[in-house]
């Protein structure tokens, strides 16, 4: 059998599933639907279950065309060069329709079902991820990361206005924390596994400004979260469930970077101080926006004020 | 095409027409359920 004939067959439905990245958009569920169980007022659990689909779904579009964008670039990489398109089981075509019909479905039937001010919001994050991100600013600079973190930070905001139908500081905030969080939790990552990032010339913090200047870097967006993340709480949009979940977490997500940011790594080391502040800033996000959730649950109870 | 490509051929086919089917039957009871719910 040839290469041609093999790429003649049908391509697999499951690798357009993978297209999707369904792992990365547990993540974005998550922050979504918590954003949308926070805020207050209510959404029929119809409308609040096809508002965490659309922003399912444009996460997934948007995902699709960045890897349609970035093929070339994957088939470089051992990580990333058996997905669908550097594998050649999927045409590039079809891929890039397939990003666009799933991510103008999630703002049409959002903006139809839900909320036209979200579908606004949810169009805006697919472009900056798709466009911005992937194609303009991703190449180009070391802080790409930074940038990134914007698109993976719309999700609670867009949950927040699917209920309210309006923009307030609130859903402005969680916007900040997850921006905020995002370049430590990569860098971290960053910093223990070997990427092939540099072999494709895509400009990685690590790689351009050195280990010494990203680990200093973690720190000072540690730092910066600790406020941020208490704020809904200092403002009085929340109560002291949130609040002191806030400072605990972020106290410790502090005190994780610090052996972190003043450490050189020797070559054959473990990184263990590394991968725990991973490990713990994954943990961090979700243990934030549970607890986002339960305050909201217990003021509306009437348990805390 | 020889007949264990044209099986193959035939297996993704069907996979892709089985699962085609059900995003649509989701989507009209979604829609169903929204029309009432927004009535």
């Amino acid at each position: 059998m040839t290469a041609t004939a093999t790429t003649q067959l049908p391509t697999d439905w499951r690798d357009f599933y993978a297209l999707t990245k369904p792992r990365v958009m547990s993540l974005v569920i998550f922050t979504g639907l918590c954003g949308l169980l926070a805020a207050p007022g209510s959404i029929h659990p119809v409308l609040g279950f096809t508002a965490i689909l659309c922003i399912a779904l444009g996460a997934g579009g948007a995902a699709t065309l960045n890897q349609w964008w970035e093929r070339d670039l994957d088939a470089g990489m051992k990580r990333t060069a058996a997905r669908p398109i550097p594998g050649g089981r999927m045409d590039p075509t079809n891929a890039r329709d397939f990003g666009i019909a799933l991510s103008a479905a999630s703002v049409l039937i959002m903006g139809v079902a839900v909320d036209w001010l979200a579908a606004i919001i949810l169009a805006v994050s697919i472009l900056y991820y798709a466009v911005v991100y992937t194609i303009w600013l991703k190449p180009r600079t070391p802080q790409n990361i930074v940038i990134g973190g914007g698109a993976g930070a719309f999700p609670p905001m867009i949950g927040w206005v699917a209920v309210t139908g309006e923009i307030t500081l609130m859903p402005v905030l969680l916007f900040a924390i997850i921006f905020t969080w995002t370049p430590p939790h990569f860098w971290a990552l960053a910093l223990f596994v070997q990427s092939d990032y540099a072999k494709v010339g895509i400009p990685m913090m690590p790689v351009v400004k050195g280990a010494a200047s990203t680990r200093r870097q973690i720190l000072l967006y540690a730092v910066l979260l600790l406020p941020l993340a208490a704020a809904p709480w200092l403002i009085g949009e929340t109560g002291a469930i949130y609040g002191v979940a806030a400072l605990a977490l972020s106290a410790l997500f502090v005190a994780l970077c610090l052996p972190v940011a003043f450490r050189t790594a020797a070559e054959g080391d473990r990184m263990l101080p590394e991968k725990r502040l991973f490990g713990y800033s994954v943990f961090y996000l979700f243990a934030l926006f549970a607890a986002l959730v339960a305050d909201a649950v217990a003021r509306n109870h009437g348990w805390i004020a | 095409m020889t007949p264990e490509e044209e099986a193959e051929f035939r297996r993704r086919q069907k996979s892709r027409n089985w699962v085609l089917a059900g995003v649509l039957v989701f989507f009209v009871l979604l829609f169903y359920a929204i029309t009432i719910v927004r009535m």
